[in-house]
């Protein structure tokens, strides 16, 4: 399938401090591609790169072909939703006028819901269990709450593209697999194309169709879990010892640190 | 307190109803009281409008309590709209500068020479807010951006130095000067001519329009630029456009009516408070409810002290302090509970 987002030769730097060398990437419709790496590596800096809120120094990234740059900032927000990882909350807004925030690109500029965005809204919220927090204002939501709120609002903006970055660090067991099990859901059958910053290498190898490993802002393995995830390769990664088992439940790689001795 | 789950056209349309119809009631109330006896009967009679009362009612009463109410209505709008899409709380006309070069200019204006009750001063404070705003917008904006940050450092920097000029101007000048110039920057609503507040009005209202188109981008710039920018939001421009019309409204109040503080801080704070956070809803209800604010804080002053007349500047924040303070109290048990 032609892929949906391509980034290819992308550079970027803070000043002379390159964070990002080199990257290409392509992202295709109905896959979930995991991006891995060691504090640093350039992680969340690719996301914003993917969604056009930075710009390359050199490489372009293209959504259906058109460089970023060149996209109306709606047209843009009606295709790629983000999902970053500490929202800024300043004014208490309930749970269910920042998902509605969602469907702003869709909607004229004073953009009150009409009866089909409301539903969408309610059915975004319903589908991260978080539907019975409507009312709620966000400074009184948990911060496992207000990560699922905004994943239900990137959902109601019914994007073809969803960029997560690190969107289960606040969350439970529970809430952690809920969230992957949604997303991996919106790409099996809704043909969206998805890729998630994660910090869990299992989860990343539970539900991932690629993985994409960071170290040093170039891009150092990509292909199948179970390729990427080697243990030479995460130690020099990571420069961390680690013990790559199989895991009982899908017969794919389990990674666990390894103590030290002594 | 609680509140809907979301902002619906009907909730908008009744909230700003009943809030409409309180500055109407006020307007007329507050027409009614003073420290001279007039009967609005006999203004009204044939005739009557040349009359004693008449005057008293059309000529002096009404015109001030209009004005208070388009430059209360101007200043709530305005810290609205600042505090929203600087997504700090403190922000107010009055900490970002503008305020400090339209007093500036109008001091300047008076040692010149020109009369108090002149349009050369209105004028030249309009410009120097205009001034003011230039400067604290390019003095902030680096690499073709602005941040929240450095638009209110910049701004409570060129305030102070506004102030700290205003102070050395008046070192300069002789009692009488310095007396005008007090007078003119405590604040007043001091009869003005009907074509003065209708021209003010007028520049509040395209003000206020100009805001509430961009009223669901200043929601969207409160949970972050970088977020608005992935919901579709060109935040350099809606910045820009609330930054020049919040002004506008900044410069167009302090211009006929000198530094009223504290409307545009609490104001909006208040209806926050009340009415949730949507910019929907808080900016033509801060236009209202400033309006009313200010009405009644200048009847206050028009009469809490029999004939001599309190600075209305005083009474606002007299007023509005206490009451501010019990409310924020309020909400932040609530927050706590």
């Amino acid at each position: 399938m032609t892929a949906r987002l391509v980034a290819g030769g992308v550079t970027f730097g803070w000043g002379a401090r390159l964070v990002l060398r080199d990257v290409a990437l392509a992202l295709a419709p109905g896959e979930l591609v995991g991006v891995i790496g060691p504090n640093g590596s350039g992680k969340t800096t690719l996301v914003r790169l993917l969604a056009g809120v930075l710009r390359p120094a050199a490489g372009t990234v293209r959504l259906d072909g058109r460089p970023l740059a060149a996209w109306p900032r709606r047209e843009l927000a009606r295709r790629i939703a983000v999902v970053s990882q500490d929202p800024t909350v300043t004014f208490p807004f309930t749970a269910l006028e920042t998902v509605l925030m969602g469907r702003a690109p869709h909607l004229p500029a004073l953009a009150f819901p009409r009866a089909a965005d409301l539903a969408r809204a309610r059915a975004a919220m319903a589908r991260v269990d978080v539907a019975d927090l409507e009312a709620r204002p966000l400074d009184r939501l948990s911060g496992g709450e207000r990560q699922r709120v905004f994943l239900a609002r990137a959902l109601a903006q019914e994007p073809a593209v969803l960029l997560l970055d690190e969107p289960t660090t606040h969350l439970d067991l529970r809430h952690q697999a809920g969230i992957y099990d949604v997303v991996a859901d919106l790409c099996r059958r809704e043909g969206v194309a998805s890729l998630s910053v994660l910090h869990d290498l299992n989860l990343a190898a539970m539900y991932c169709d690629r993985l994409v490993l960071l170290a040093g802002g170039r891009i150092a393995a990509e292909g199948p879990p179970a390729a990427v995830l080697e243990r030479a390769r995460l130690a020099a990664a990571y420069g961390a010892d680690v013990h790559v088992g199989v895991n009982d439940l899908t017969g794919g790689p389990l990674v666990l640190p390894r103590p030290r001795p002594g | 307190m609680r509140r809907a789950a979301h902002l619906t056209r009907r909730r908008l349309a009744a909230t700003l109803a009943v809030l409409g119809l309180g500055l109407a009631l006020s307007v007329v109330g507050a027409t009614l009281v003073g420290p001279a006896p007039a009967s609005l009967a006999r203004a009204l009679a044939p005739g009557g409008a040349a009359g004693p009362d008449g005057i008293i009612i059309f000529r002096t009463r009404l015109p001030r309590v209009l004005l208070g109410a388009v430059v209360g209505a101007s200043l709530a709008t305005a810290g609205t709209a600042l505090q929203g899409v600087l997504r700090n709380p403190l922000a107010c006309p009055h900490v970002l500068g503008i305020s400090g070069g339209a007093a500036l200019a109008g001091v300047l204006a008076i040692l010149a020479g020109a009369s108090v009750a002149s349009l050369a001063i209105p004028a030249a404070a309009f410009g120097g807010a205009l001034g003011a705003l230039a400067l604290v917008w390019f003095g902030a904006r680096a690499g073709g951006r602005t941040t929240p940050h450095a638009i209110l450092l910049v701004g409570v920097v060129f305030n102070t130095f506004a102030a700290a000029m205003i102070m050395l101007v008046e070192a300069l000048a002789t009692y009488t000067q310095v007396r005008g110039v007090l007078f003119w920057i405590m604040g007043s609503l001091s009869t003005q001519s009907y074509g003065l507040v209708a021209a003010v009005a007028a520049l509040a209202l395209a003000g206020l329009g100009w805001l509430v188109r961009h009223a669901h981008d200043v929601n969207l710039l409160g949970v972050g630029d970088e977020d608005a920018y992935e919901l579709g939001v060109d935040v350099e421009a809606v910045r820009r456009a609330v930054f020049v019309a919040a002004s506008i409204l900044v410069a167009a109040a302090v211009s006929v009516s000198g530094m009223i503080g504290f409307v545009g801080l609490i104001v909006p704070h208040l209806l926050r408070l009340l009415l949730g956070p949507d910019h929907r809803l808080l900016l033509p209800a801060s236009f209202v409810g400033g309006a009313t604010f200010l009405v009644w804080c200048d009847a206050l002053a028009r009469t809490a002290l029999g004939a001599a007349e309190v600075p209305v500047g005083v009474v606002t924040a007299l007023a509005g302090a206490p009451f501010f303070l019990v409310l924020l109290r309020r909400s932040l048990r609530r927050a706590a509970a």
